[in-house]
């Protein structure tokens, strides 16, 4: 039976979670993909030549302009038969809908896999990334959502497979419905996909000093991030937030500034590929995950590092 | 309005876990148990409506073996009015836990379920949407903010690219995020009254549910390790090594 994987989007663009999701999908069989949205068929066309997958389902709709997961998870019930896995990556969108879709359908989720032993047995990170538990589904449907740091982005492919239309069942229960929203505008990369990270913890004092970060992430086209101490500080928002309860990143390169390393944040962060740590303690337990660690007072060091790069 | 807040005992946070030599899972004999940081969240959004008036009744439910009680305890000393435990020595699946609480919220009828977004133990991230698939209400996830209307609630959510704000119909359940709240610490008197405040217990089998395990684990291992790796004495060494060694900038 094929796979399907629940793809999140914004109408206009493909978010970079769904290409990895769709790796893990294609280790466990045939991969189809559905676009729940409303004017969202650049999404699908972009889908249809991704490798790895077969077929492109596609559900328009003035009503799915938002995620709203009461909606989105009627859909994916109504299209479920035939498919023994459906998929989608953990953002904050496919936390939101899956575990609905999962008790709609009486099975139990699994929740962020990193990796896929076979069809019925999964590896997912459970106490903050501090153990790793293999799991094996009994259910008949299995419902996943993917740790997307875990696997590796599907490439575009050499062909176009089919986009299939499907008729959005009448399923609007006006139980939830969308205001507004605010996000974060960024000049520079998402958190999630972005190549090098720069992230403040308390260590930083203020929201202001945070603009130190930035200017060097500038230079380095960084994204910026935060600990959970910087965020419940009240120096930058929560979209910034690395680790257990935020975001998990795992870029080619880390630089954690006076981050101390609690392991809530070092859950959300350990799987990058060089982490470098800049902490005026030698103690901080972050030292003992990073490549490199430079004992220094940020305030010093961070405008240094900064005059080093211009040059 | 009627206000259920569902709470697990958990590690304490701040607990380094032990993987156990057998493989079967994480060493909790010994180990400090809390509430988790989340529900505390939901416990303390809770009594805050009480305090303003949106809300008339906050109950406290958790589940779990017989010392789920003194975690029941704590929220009641925090401010919830009685507690309901589900007595079970079975390790209790998300579905499981929301077939329960909907079972629950069958008797007490609540217009609203608070619950923490995830667990830091299993790290699901499941009940709280689980419960409200099976009552068929709206739900309010990761939300940073609640206001109560008449039979409505805007709810502000924690979502990837920053936030977003819904009107979602009442009754709902809604889950926590970190920012909605600082949760208070009981005082020396309020533990005192708490000791006198009711709690109910009921088994799964009087609530009628079936929460055999649909997930078996195979085994539970430590992580791969990352080593230290070398100190640098200055930037300009630094920004070299990234430069030439790792070539990465």
């Amino acid at each position: 039976m094929p796979v399907l994987v629940y793809i999140d989007h914004d109408n206009q663009n493909l978010n970079v979670a769904n290409l990895s999701t769709i790796t893990a999908a294609s280790m466990i069989g045939e991969v189809h993909a559905v676009v729940v949205g409303y004017d969202c068929s650049d999404v699908a066309k972009n889908l249809a030549e991704t490798q790895n997958i077969e077929k492109v389902l596609i559900v328009d709709s003035e009503a799915y302009t938002n995620p709203i997961a009461e909606n989105i998870s009627a859909v994916l019930v109504s299209i479920s038969e035939g498919y023994s896995h459906i998929l989608a990556p953990a953002t904050t969108v496919g936390k939101n809908i899956m575990p609905r879709l999962s008790a709609l359908l009486d099975v139990q989720q699994i929740s962020e896999i990193v990796d896929v032993i076979d069809s019925d047995t999964f590896d997912r990170p459970i106490y903050a990334g501090n153990a790793i538990a293999t799991v094996k589904s009994n259910d008949s449907i299995k419902v996943i959502t993917v740790r997307t740091t875990a696997f590796e982005p599907a490439c575009k492919g050499s062909s176009s497979v089919d986009i299939i239309e499907i008729e959005p069942p009448d399923i609007s229960n006006h139980l939830s419905e969308f205001v507004g929203s605010e996000l974060t505008k960024l000049d520079r990369p998402e958190l999630t996909s972005a190549r090098v990270i720069i992230s403040g913890g308390r260590g930083m004092q203020n929201g202001e000093n945070f603009k130190l970060l930035e200017q060097v992430a500038e230079l380095l086209g960084a994204a910026v991030g935060a600990s959970r101490a910087a965020v419940d500080s009240g120096f930058v928002s929560n979209d910034y937030q690395v680790g257990q309860t935020g975001k998990i990143v795992a870029p080619e390169l880390y630089i954690a500034v006076g981050i101390s390393g609690a392991i809530q944040h070092l859950a959300g962060m350990k799987d990058s590929k060089v982490i470098v740590a800049i902490n005026k303690d030698e103690d901080a337990p972050i030292f003992q995950v990073a490549d490199y660690g430079l004992v220094a007072d940020l305030f010093e060091a961070i405008p240094e590092l900064e005059n080093e790069l211009r040059t | 309005m009627k206000v259920l807040i569902a709470i697990k005992r958990v590690i304490d946070y701040n607990v380094k876990i032990r993987v156990k030599s057998d493989h079967t899972g994480v060493e909790t004999n010994n180990v400090k148990m809390s509430m988790n940081p989340f529900d505390e969240i939901a416990v303390e959004e809770g009594i805050q409506m009480l305090e303003s008036g949106a809300a008339s009744e906050v109950v406290a439910v958790s589940m779990g073996p017989d010392q789920c009680q003194e975690t029941i305890r704590t929220a009641l000393a925090m401010g919830c009015d009685r507690g309901i435990h589900v007595s079970t020595d079975i390790n209790l699946e998300p579905l499981a836990v929301a077939k329960l609480l909907a079972s629950i919220v069958a008797k007490e009828n609540p217009k609203l379920v608070i619950l923490g977004k995830q667990a830091i133990d299993d790290d699901s991230n499941q009940t709280g949407q689980m419960l409200s698939a099976i009552l068929g209400w709206s739900q309010g996830t990761f939300a940073s903010n609640i206001s109560i209307e008449k039979d409505n609630a805007k709810v502000t959510r924690e979502i990837d690219g920053g936030l977003e704000t819904l009107n979602i119909k009442l009754p709902s359940v809604i889950t926590t995020d970190l920012r909605l709240n600082t949760p208070r610490y009981a005082s020396l008197p309020n533990i005192m009254k708490a000791k006198k405040k009711p709690i109910d217990t009921l088994t799964p089998e009087e609530l009628k549910i079936d929460v055999t395990n649909r997930l078996s684990t195979i085994k539970v291992v430590d992580p791969p390790t990352r080593e230290a790796g070398v100190k640098v004495e200055t930037v300009q060494e630094l920004v070299d090594k990234l430069k030439n060694e790792v070539k990465i900038i």
